[in-house]
């Protein structure tokens, strides 16, 4: 008999929602001592899943049908103090988001020894956390147990989480995401302790991602949801390499292939960066001296005509600081930036305007990087009104971008909160190209997108690179991505590059140790996934 | 949460404090420089002015035929050491007229700002628990209603109602006048009398407590650590104890320290509809009698008063939450 | 537009408020009307209760008629909150705006000042400035306008500090706008819920400034407003009740009246992102 068996569930959503049930006739079962990893897109119901089995859902969402078996009881028949004592008990959970899980006016100690307090445990309650800390490789437990949430980094807190939730050897662990919101390097780590704690103890896991890297990395059995549906689940190795439904060949299909593409030609230099540090200063007052974040450390590097150059790095490691530096969003310490020989850094900020029909940026995140109170097609124009075009060509501008990033022309009138993540930042990349630039800085352009959707606008990026022949500097964290779209790469660390060549090269003989790393927390590096005719 | 972080903490806003008196003393020099009339007769005030000899003794204290910043020194040195002037019309040093009737404020608007925050949170906080249901609601409009009456009205209301038509409770002064009483009856004369002026400068932020407590708690609740404590298997009560409540002070303890200011103002007018003798009545009875010296006193003191407040509560806030002052 | 009205109308504090304000507004326009003669006349015999005589609010202790002074003090009232309103909004609007776009050391002294301001009492100096510059309603709304402004500069600066680093605000600068044009058409226009849900609030405690101001005496002596009116009804409230309670009932219907609105405009400019998009599923 399963460990945990879901029959059937179906949850509704409230009436005017995107759809009637939240999720619909879902059907999975997790062994002990296996990991099954759920797997889809925002909206496909997963975390809904993971809530329900932990009795968590929000108020408002009611079960229509169906049963979740535990250990041979439903759990949706029992009272909410019987589920209550379950939880933390014998299931127990880890959230996405790591920065705010834990209570900030609670100290470590105390938050971890509450998992047994409340179960009833008495007795040494000490010693037991400081084994707790030491099973999820913290360092220096002891002084630990007295500290504040705020002093640890997310990797840190993460554990924290995983050490609460293993505290009282639960059967099930389900794992919400745990590991989306940190670096690549902390989030290997928090992978191999999951499945090292999980071998050793027996547990089942239920572990939710969105990442195939992940789940190649980690699951033993799969399950891919969409649209709160079930469409596929089976052992990892079948469906990840043998996929049948077509969202999962789809989905599949779309992540990065990583593989290295041909080297650009290389054509006039455009950009030469030399020299350029920024550090920030953070508080001080009359009387307290502020601290000094040192976010970019001597950058220096050039991009020829036609190439694209990556900046890849962790969160902390100066990438985006850096890009922000070129454009002068930023005004950095010391260095040049030199654009077809001028030194940007040099000017005034009204001898800066012209060039700024030159260079552009697009952004990250789809739902901050465009005017909620604009119509689209006045944000497009707007480059083009500011640099004296006037309005009517402007706006017929608007108009060809729209169809050459593929979205319709009534898209002039509407306003962004109309459009999904991935127009918005089609949107944006035809902000950008209204001056046709002759340099784009991509910022994480996909980072937040999902798999499906990243796949279509980095097709649709490549596309537009080769026809208007843009120089361009792409930032990302995600080095698969990195591989497919770069050139060349420079891999930053803590504000420095620390090493830069051909794509080819930095991944087939990476030099600098930190490169290795990263190669190495590449989750799922072993799985090539297979080329699909979708 | 170590003694020394405290301490260090302390000590910079001690300075910080020091700092902003002397910057409220520069700002009355500057107002009263502002004033139409010289600043001799500003200060004198009506009966004053009349006052010749008393006027030039005044302007040669000020050292008005001294340059600007000759006078500044004289004007912060004297407030400084407390000499705040001299009231031509009470024929006392305005610092000992303060003096004397301090410590009435201070019971005044301890006792109210006490009554305003335990039962405003408790209101705030029984509301939240019960959001969306007829309490919340009754709370949220009893709230608002009280917010919405000026203080000093409430004040004749109450002495409408419970003096004039039901006579339970004096409506005037601190103490039965003439009664001569010691001890605990003198005590228990002065609780019967603190009552509606107490509760009358209360309601007004009790309202503000109680709907600040009530959305605090609800933001709270929301939050991703409230979510990870029920994953846990704490039990409803201890989460509203343990991790709620403790966060959702927090904003509280900051917003009293601001409203500090409002609650030592409001006690001009609750101090003057009960004849309460306290600075409050002080400054009322020198307003009708024109006399500005002892006016600025008064607002000299009360901005002392609220500095030293937010001191407390900045205090308590760094106690409660560790994350406060680390570099 | 048509999104906003639906969210304010389901409100009903929000719709009884602006039903109260209305009413409000109405007695203002038509009190030369329906009390054409002023406030101060002595209309009849002191101290007539409520309904007789023809005093539909009673007398006072000089025979003036209550309830045209209450119409006429609407005025007064409207008048010193709104105007006062609109002067804090100004000083309050340029120095928070200036303070958050500019960052760094303008923002810091801003900030400096804006919290000494809070420090100070802000009735006791409205007291101290409309005493010494002579009560008038000038001097009124001016001293109502020194001490309502440094709300107004935090709630902006904030909005303009988180505004500032959102993206599209750098995407504008990236294309070369000038800085007066981000400040005005990007994050002005984004900033306005929380400024219009505080100058509602604003008015109501003008509203109760002046009236707390004329209680005292500091109101203008030439306008009869609802203070002054209850100030002079304290003495012999035993005798009149009615001069003191109809007053306030007015004050506190319209402060109450705006807090509601207040209330209203936030819920509906704001919707939370969970009542916006339906339950969000993940």
């Amino acid at each position: 008999m399963s460990l945990l068996s879901v029959e059937g569930l179906t949850i509704a959503l409230p009436p005017g929602g995107e759809r009637a049930y939240a999720i619909e006739d879902v059907s999975l079962t997790l062994d002990a001592g296996e990991i099954l990893c759920v797997v889809g897109e925002s909206g496909s119901g997963k975390s809904m899943t993971a809530s329900a089995v932990m009795g968590l859902v929000p108020p408002g969402l009611p079960v229509v049908s169906g049963r979740i078996v535990f250990e041979g009881t439903d759990l949706l028949r029992l009272s909410p103090e019987q589920m209550r004592a379950l939880r933390g008990r014998r299931l127990g959970m880890v959230f996405q988001e790591p920065m705010t899980a834990l209570n900030p006016l609670m100290t470590v100690g105390e938050q971890i020894a509450e998992v047994f307090r409340v179960h009833g445990k008495t007795g040494n309650l000490q010693s037991r956390v400081l084994r707790l800390l030491e099973d999820v490789r913290l360092p220096d437990p002891p002084a630990l147990l007295g500290s504040y949430p705020f002093r640890l980094s997310g990797g840190q807190r993460q554990r924290v989480m995983i050490a609460m939730a293993l505290a009282l050897g639960p059967a099930v662990l389900i794992a919400d995401e745990p590991t989306t919101a940190l670096d690549v390097t902390t989030q290997m780590q928090i992978l191999r302790l999951i499945r090292a704690l999980q071998q050793e103890k027996g547990t089942g896991v239920l572990f939710i991602t969105h990442d195939f890297g992940v789940v190649a990395e980690i699951a033993d059995r799969v399950a891919v949801m969409q649209h709160g549906r079930i469409v596929e689940q089976g052992p990892a190795a079948k469906v990840l390499n043998a996929p049948q439904h077509p969202y999962t060949r789809a989905l599949i299909d779309a992540v990065p292939h990583g593989t290295a593409r041909a080297t650009a030609t290389g054509g006039a230099e455009v950009l030469r960066l030399d020299g350029v540090r920024k550090t920030f200063r953070r508080g001080g007052g009359l009387f307290r001296r502020g601290s000094a974040v040192v976010a970019v450390k001597d950058a220096r590097f050039s991009l020829a005509k036609g190439e694209t150059l990556g900046l890849v790095g962790e969160s902390g490691s100066g990438k985006s600081t850096l890009a922000r530096c070129v454009v002068r969003l930023f005004e950095p310490d010391g260095g040049t930036v030199a654009f077809h020989g001028t030194d940007l850094l040099a000017l005034s900020r009204s001898a800066m305007k012209p060039y700024r029909r030159r260079i552009q940026m697009v952004f990250q995140d789809p739902y901050a990087s465009l005017n909620p109170r604009r119509k689209v097609g006045d944000i497009i124009a707007g480059g083009p009104l500011t640099h004296g075009v006037p309005r009517a060509a402007a706006i017929a501008k608007a108009k060809d971008l729209l169809r050459l990033v593929q979205l319709d022309a009534g898209s002039l009138d509407r306003y962004p909160h109309e459009f999904s993540g991935g127009q918005r930042q089609r949107i944006g990349l035809a902000r950008a190209l209204a001056l046709d630039p002759e340099l784009l800085i991509a910022d994480e352009p996909v980072s937040a997108l999902d798999v499906s959707v990243q796949a279509q606008v980095l097709a649709l990026l490549d596309d537009i690179r080769h026809r208007l022949g843009l120089t361009m500097l792409f930032i990302t964290h995600d080095l698969r991505v990195a591989a497919q779209v770069c050139d060349r790469i420079a891999v930053m660390q803590r504000g420095e590059i620390v090493e830069m060549g051909d794509t080819a090269q930095v991944f087939g003989s990476p030099r600098h140790a930190y490169t290795r790393e990263l190669l190495d927390a590449i989750p799922g590096k072993h799985w090539m996934p297979p080329r699909l005719a979708a | 949460m170590g003694a020394g972080r405290l301490l260090r903490f302390l000590a910079r806003r001690l300075v910080k404090a020091a700092i902003v008196v002397l910057a409220i003393v520069v700002f009355q020099f500057v107002l009263i420089r502002l004033a139409p009339g010289d600043p001799a007769s500003v200060i004198a005030g009506q009966s004053g002015a009349a006052d010749a000899e008393f006027m030039a003794q005044l302007r040669a204290q000020f050292g008005l035929d001294r340059p600007l910043h000759e006078q500044l020194w004289i004007y912060v040195k004297g407030v400084l050491t407390l000499d705040l002037g001299f009231s031509h019309r009470q024929q006392a040093p305005v610092a000992a007229l303060i003096w004397e009737r301090l410590p009435a404020t201070l019971l005044l608007t301890g006792v109210a700002f006490l009554f305003a925050i335990s039962a405003g949170v408790a209101l705030g906080v029984a509301a939240a628990r019960r959001v969306g249901r007829p309490t919340d609601s009754l709370i949220t409009v009893v709230a608002l209603t009280f917010y919405a009456t000026p203080i000093f009205w409430v004040g004749l209301l109450l002495v409408l109602v419970f003096s004039v038509w039901l006579e339970w409770l004096p409506s005037f002064g601190m103490y039965s006048v003439g009664a001569d009483l010691t001890g605990f009856a003198h005590a228990f004369d002065v609780g019967r009398h603190l009552i509606l002026p107490s509760i009358t400068l209360g309601l007004f932020f009790l309202a503000i407590y109680a709907r600040l407590a009530r959305a605090s708690m609800l933001e709270v609740a929301d939050q991703d650590f409230v979510r990870t404590a029920h994953a846990k298997g704490v039990p409803e009560g201890r989460i509203i104890r343990a991790h709620v409540l403790r966060n959702a002070l927090l904003p509280v303890i900051t917003f009293a320290g601001i409203q500090a200011g409002q609650l030592v103002g409001g006690s001009i007018l609750v101090e003057t509809v009960f004849a309460w003798p306290g600075i409050g009545r002080l400054a009322f009875d020198a307003l009708l009698q024109r006399d500005y010296a002892v006016l600025l006193g008064v607002f000299f003191c009360t901005a002392v008063m609220v500095v030293l407040f937010n001191l407390i509560t900045d205090l308590l806030y760094a106690v409660i939450d560790p994350r406060v002052e680390v570099a | 537009m048509a999104d906003f009205w639906r969210r304010f109308h389901r409100n009903i504090g929000a719709v009884a408020g602006l039903v109260i304000l209305a009413i409000v507004g109405l007695t203002a326009v038509l009190a030369p009307i329906l009390f054409p003669f002023s406030p101060w006349e002595m209309r009849g015999v002191p101290f007539m209760p409520p309904g007789e005589m023809g005093f539909l609010l009673g007398s006072d202790s000089l025979g003036r008629d209550v309830a045209a002074g209450i119409a006429h003090g609407t005025v007064v009232s409207l008048l010193v909150g709104g105007v006062s309103t609109v002067a804090a909004l100004a000083i309050g609007i340029t120095l928070g705006a200036v303070a958050g776009y500019a960052g760094g050391r303008v923002d810091d002294a801003v900030m400096r000042f804006t919290e000494f301001f809070q420090t100070i009492p802000s009735f006791v100096l409205a007291v101290v400035l409309v005493a010494i510059f002579t009560p008038s309603i000038t001097s009124i709304v001016i001293a109502i306008a020194i001490v309502s402004w440094p709300p107004v500069t935090r709630v902006v600066r904030a909005e303009f500090l988180s505004l500032r680093a959102r993206e599209f605000v750098q995407a504008a600068e990236v294309l070369g706008r000038s800085r007066l044009a981000i400040m005005l058409t990007e994050i002005l226009p984004n900033a306005l819920s929380p400024i219009i849900v505080l100058a509602s609030l604003m008015v109501a405690t003008a509203i109760l400034l002046e009236s707390a101001l004329s209680f005292l005496g500091l109101g203008d002596p030439n306008l009869m407003s609802w203070g002054f009116m209850i100030g002079a009804g304290r003495s012999v409230i035993r005798l009149a009740w009615w001069m003191s309670v109809f007053p306030g009932i007015a004050i506190f219907l319209t402060v109450l009246a705006l807090n509601l609105v207040g209330e209203g405009l936030n819920d509906a400019l704001n919707p939370r992102l969970a009542r916006r998009r339906g339950m969000v599923v993940t």
